[in-house]
């Protein structure tokens, strides 16, 4: 039914229709169901969500690795003291997203969007604008799907690996389904939607992916926390009606190209950035020492 | 351009905290433990390449585990999985090891039983939360485990592959893909096919003498 933004653009006018229901449409003719089935299934996936973006704010959930955790929890009392320098916001979202992937690394139950390591930033993004925005539960699903179209796209035209592209075709993309689908809660068109894409992925364009001991804790769960206030930014941009240069079709394009162009080092073998630090090499052979015998 | 469902971008619901460390692992465990007789007492888990590295921070162990217990990877119990073997009494190792030629996330999951020889299965997660089943007790073979898979060892024999394809077709049963290789006069036969095998076509082809190992493997659902 579509393979670019472009198309999914035309669709959207020709049909007067919204990108969430386009995916809808596309889905059930795909497997051949009645639409009703395919929203019920999302429905599953918005369980799953709410519960890994809040599983850590009031308890402190530690990794499988025992390296990282707590830090969900952290923010979230920092919020109640009132003193957050960014707002309610921007740090409720920051520790709802590193809730999920406090939930991630501690083997708990979380829903790919579009991979487990960047999973916290749109369940944090819509459940957060759900609450600003005062939408139902419909809402939230059907704006799901709008992500979703998103990161098929990202998928079929670019890559959603860190092994392939670095962390900008993971957190970067999953920033830019949760813009996309933020901007159509918020009443956004089509277009707007679009364009906010675009900002998030441009924002982070050219981001590595540098795991710690090779693990799916740290900084991912810092670019989990970045990646959410990044889709509210680009989704805000957008909304303003500040228009992307560039057409989303080829700002996936160049994300594509700068994710091949990364050395080997950079994309998720924990041999460069981050990870190779004297202190992020210590803790690599303290726990490889201690703990995988 | 292949089609994605929008539920492999938002999907799969899974335990964290990696598709291809953790959710592969269940798969590839719950996939050999069907392959395997039920009434093992001990297994044990040769890891290669980063599974060897790595499997302790992403839980490979306990989603491997997982698997052999025939949990699914969104099950919440993956993350008790050697505790709760250990309470049915099974006894399980694992060894870091390495293989020639394999895919860095390699696995060997050897079945141990009181009264037979012991049996193993060789699998790889090749990303994404997919597997790939390479080896069965020394027979190579190549199939993942999505679609329903026929494993059949015959001695070798004209007409074969039409009893068993007419079987399939007269059970509505369409073949995706069939490989069949032979040592030592005896065929490994293994077919993946569009449509769940059902247990009339299971027994008809158990019916045919030749067949001296049969397995049907339905998709693991993630």
């Amino acid at each position: 039914m579509y393979n670019k933004a472009c198309d999914v653009i035309e669709l959207c006018e020709k049909e007067n229709k919204k990108i969430s229901e386009i995916g809808i449409l596309k889905e059930a003719k795909m497997r051949n169901l009645p639409e009703e089935d395919v929203i019920n299934e999302m429905k599953n996936v918005l369980e799953v969500m709410k519960k890994s973006a809040t599983l850590g704010l009031e308890t402190p959930i530690i990794s499988q690795s025992r390296i990282t955790g707590g830090n969900a929890l952290k923010i979230n009392n920092y919020l109640k003291n009132n003193k957050s320098l960014s707002g309610n916001l921007i740090n409720r979202s920051m520790a709802m997203a590193v809730s999920t992937s406090e939930v991630n690394a501690s083997m708990g139950v979380i829903c790919a969007a579009p991979t487990a390591g960047a999973s916290g930033i749109l369940p944090s993004s819509i459940l957060n604008a759900k609450e600003k925005l005062g939408s139902s539960d419909e809402d939230v699903i059907f704006a799901l799907f709008t992500a979703a179209v998103i990161g098929e796209l990202a998928t079929k035209n670019a890559t959603v690996s860190g092994a392939e592209g670095g962390c900008q075709a993971e957190c970067g993309v999953a920033a830019s389904m949760a813009a996309a689908a933020i901007v159509e809660m918020a009443g956004g068109s089509p277009v707007d939607s679009f364009n906010a894409a675009s900002f998030a992925l441009i924002n982070v364009m050219g981001l590595i992916c540098d795991p710690v001991a090779g693990l799916v804790e740290y900084p991912c769960f810092l670019r989990n926390a970045s990646g959410v206030v990044n889709a509210f930014i680009s989704a805000d941009l957008a909304l303003a009606g500040v228009q992307s240069l560039i057409p989303f079709d080829e700002v996936l394009e160049a994300m594509y190209k700068v994710g091949k162009s990364l050395p080997d080092t950079l994309r998720e073998t924990a041999l460069g950035g981050i990870s190779i630090t004297p202190t992020a090499k210590e803790i690599a052979r303290r726990f490889y020492n201690g703990t995988a015998k | 351009m292949k089609d994605y469902s929008i539920f492999d971008v938002i999907g799969p619901i899974m335990v964290g905290p990696s598709s291809s460390h953790t959710a592969g692992a269940v798969k590839l465990g719950k996939t050999a433990m069907e392959l395997a007789e039920k009434n093992f007492y001990k297994v044990i888990f040769y890891l290669h390449g980063s599974f060897a590295k790595t499997y302790k921070g992403h839980g490979t162990d306990k989603a491997l585990v997982a698997g052999i217990l025939g949990f699914e990877p969104s099950d919440d119990r993956v993350k008790y999985s050697l505790e709760i073997a250990k309470s049915n009494n099974l006894i399980i190792e694992f060894c870091e090891t390495e293989f020639e030629y394999a895919h860095p996330n390699t696995a060997k999951i050897e079945f141990h039983y009181l009264n037979s020889s012991v049996f193993y299965v060789i699998g790889s997660s090749i990303g994404g939360g997919n597997i790939v089943i390479t080896n069965i007790n020394g027979d190579d073979v190549e199939f993942t485990g999505q679609y329903p898979t026929i494993l059949l060892k015959y001695k070798d024999k004209k007409g074969m592959i039409s009893q068993i394809s007419t079987i399939l077709a007269s059970n509505e049963i369409n073949i995706a893909s069939m490989k069949v290789t032979r040592s030592n006069n005896l065929a490994t036969f293994v077919c993946e096919t569009d449509n769940i095998i059902t247990d009339k076509a299971k027994e008809e082809i158990l019916r045919i003498n030749e067949i001296n190992i049969a397995k049907f493997i339905n998709p693991v659902r993630s």
